[in-house]
């Protein structure tokens, strides 16, 4: 991509006009196609958030964490209890949103401060156990005191809100309809633009470096002056915060939390994007969560006729066949891609097998 | 007294099958240093082939004995479990031996997903009732009951536990595991065929998951196909507090995880009760008035407890209860 911006820039240029012109466009031909395509765009986009926050943890710094949906819904929560008639605060998104990541940046250190001496298999079970928790404490929290309102969830959260453009009904702009959904959709976006910027700066830089040298040899890298402690915290800190920020979108698009939201199939569903594209690399993980999204979704429209068509009576739910899918593209790229589909450069050195940790 | 001796009762009939779960994780950590994330699905898929077998046998009003009925359910659940036990080792780790740990482990959830989903085609989605087909006397000691199914359960694991001992201390092939389990590369250089110890210490991990997973459908009445994620995780847990990679340890650990998590299920609500406290009385002064109890938590934050546990170990004790080697060994 450098050498093309660098030999062709115009050829270039006019590539990135054209895929800009193409997101830009998106919403409105899905819009044609049913609204419903919209809302499972942006739900691709927020687990693209997801995804690229667990790929800080796992991918760059290399500490598998499977309780990360903990930090999403911490945000979500976060969100709903500050704007929503449940505590009677309205509060703006805005700020809503910082608290939020900073409330799963709070969680993310909390959890990552006493595993820090634990490695590979040990840290994924804590991390299950403290998502676990999580879960276990919004399902309860609502007796002696109501503050998660238990499993029942809360309801009629604030939608977002900026100026005088609500995000909750359609506008006609231009003469050209833009619904809710397509709304949410621009936002999530600029969102995760900046996310990517972020995690690809994140790379290069000397934190970036560091992870990647813990995650290759932590003694290594230890001895090489490298605070361990600190980057790791850092790490788990950062990728709960895109967590959190991820979660108080979800918040506001759906209008609607409950536990249900934040069961250990989310954080396996994370974790799945990441391994598939390719833990450590940006744009695999990114084509990952993307994959892993819609595949489904297209499942779900296609497998459902199907099975009326061929047996008269739906032999395996949608939802089941997901799952599965989910669990086989584990297996199947560990077994055959380690490294994912599209891997890190420098990953692929790793799992060549040339060397073993 | 008596709800104490209540709860040391229900926390040895859980902790005896945690014990048994616990012992297979820590069986296949000693070998091969990984944690075998789908272990909690075998024990679910005994019980749910204990499930089957015994409601197809017991519902055409058959002329055998309720007994038999039981043990047929066990007899199916283990050799089922002993080839799910084989397929793992085949397809999610002997492929990957080599491979960074994190690779294993990946397709451990991966596998553990795939056998939950599958479970759930077979067996529905809905909890499944346990037929109860034996009586369950009920006896008393010291103002507790105790029901002939926990003195069963604690007896089966106590004898199973003994016999495993017996099989990896006193046999030539217990010999052959504990050498493996000591240095893969010596052990065949011995003589010994590693593949086949590891996949014989998956398929005695799964023989005593299937018993597990009966003893739970018996216990609570009740199989899901989401039984085996808790319970794994439990057990994880109670390998951990005694050592992983310790087979007395993993019994210890388990019996006591059980006794915490009984006696702390029996007591959180009393000890959080905000309105015996002095102080805090004080500040809920209105409330306590009101209805003479606060009580922060109850019995419902039961599951917590096994992952304080985990963690507090992993803080403070990282090698365990009984354990010489610590978690870092690559």
């Amino acid at each position: 991509m450098t050498k093309l911006r660098n030999t062709q820039p115009a050829l270039y240029w006019c590539g990135v006009a054209l895929v800009a012109i193409a997101l830009i466009a998106l919403p409105l031909v899905l819009t044609l196609v049913g609204t419903a395509w919209v809302r499972i765009t942006n739900l691709a986009i927020l687990f693209t958030f997801l995804a690229l926050g667990l790929n800080i943890v796992v991918g760059f710094a290399g500490l598998l964490d499977l309780g990360y949906i903990a930090f999403y819904a911490v945000g979500a929560y976060v969100y709903a209890l500050l704007a929503s008639p449940h505590f009677g605060l309205h509060l703006p998104f805005w700020i809503i949103l910082p608290i939020g990541a900073f409330c799963a940046c709070v969680a993310g250190a909390l959890l990552g401060a006493p595993t820090l001496r634990l490695r590979g298999d040990y840290l994924a079970i804590v991390t299950l156990g403290f998502g676990e928790i999580v879960r276990i404490l919004i399902n309860n929290l609502s007796s002696p005191f109501n503050i998660t309102n238990g499993p029942k969830g809360i309801t009629r959260i604030d939608p977002l809100q900026i100026g005088s453009v609500e995000f909750y009904n359609s506008d006609t702009w231009l003469g050209i309809l833009f619904t809710g959904p397509a709304k949410y959709y621009y936002i999530l976006l600029l969102i995760l633009m900046a996310v990517i910027v972020i995690n690809l700066r994140l790379q290069q830089s000397r934190i970036g470096r560091a992870w990647v040298a813990i995650r290759e040899d932590e003694v290594a890298a230890k001895s090489c002056g490298i605070n361990t402690r600190n980057i790791k915290l850092l790490a788990f800190a950062m990728g709960a915060s895109f967590g959190g920020i991820a979660g108080g979108m979800f918040s506001a698009i759906q209008g609607f939390v409950s536990p249900e939201s934040f069961i250990l199939q989310e954080s396996i569903m994370v974790l799945s994007m990441v391994v598939l594209g390719g833990m450590g690399n940006v744009w695999g993980v990114i084509a990952g969560a993307l994959l892993l999204s819609f595949v489904p979704e297209l499942l779900r429209y296609t497998v459902q006729p199907a099975q009326q068509a061929l047996f008269g009576r739906m032999l395996i739910d949608p939802e089941v066949l997901r799952m599965l899918i989910f669990g086989a593209a584990l297996v199947l790229t560990m077994r055959f891609r380690p490294a994912g589909l599209w891997p890190e450069s420098r990953h692929r050195q790793e799992f060549s097998g040339e060397h073993r940790t | 007294m008596d709800i104490f001796i209540q709860q040391i009762i229900n926390g040895l009939t859980t902790g005896s099958v945690y014990a048994l779960v616990a012992l297979g994780y820590t069986m296949v950590y000693g070998i091969i240093q990984l944690i075998n994330f789908a272990h909690g699905e075998v024990v679910m898929i005994g019980a749910m082939v204990a499930f089957s077998v015994i409601t197809a046998l017991a519902g055409t009003a058959s002329p055998l004995p309720p007994a038999v009925i039981l043990l047929a359910g066990v007899a199916a659940a283990i050799p089922a479990c002993m080839a799910i036990g084989y397929l793992l080792e085949r397809i999610a780790y002997r492929p990957l031996r080599h491979a960074p740990r994190l690779a294993p482990l990946i397709t451990a959830i991966g596998m553990s997903i795939i056998l939950q989903h599958l479970a759930l085609l077979v067996w529905s989605r809905n909890p499944l009732a346990f037929p109860q087909i034996i009586d369950n006397p009920v006896f008393s000691i010291g103002g507790a009951a105790i029901t002939g199914v926990q003195i069963a359960i604690i007896l089966l694991s106590v004898a199973l536990m003994a016999m495993l001992t017996w099989f990896v201390y006193r046999t030539r092939f217990g010999i052959a595991i504990r050498a493996t389990a000591e240095n893969v590369h010596v052990a065949s250089l011995m003589g010994v065929d590693a593949n086949r110890v590891i996949a014989a210490t998956f398929i005695i991990a799964a023989a005593l998951a299937a018993v597990a997973g009966v003893m739970v459908g018996t216990y609570y009445g009740i199989t899901h196909y989401t039984m085996g994620f808790m319970l794994g995780l439990k057990a994880f847990s109670a390998a951990v507090l005694g050592g992983i990679g310790n087979l007395a340890g993993a019994m210890l650990g388990g019996i006591l995880l059980g006794l915490v998590e009984a006696l702390g299920a029996g007591y959180i609500g009393e000890l959080t009760d905000m309105c015996k406290w002095p102080l805090m009385n004080q500040v809920f002064a209105e409330r306590c008035a009101a209805d003479g109890h606060l009580v922060l938590m109850g019995s419902n934050y039961q599951d917590v407890f096994a992952f304080l546990v985990l963690i507090a170990v992993l803080v403070f004790r990282p090698s365990g209860l009984l354990g010489e080697r610590v978690a870092e060994r690559a």
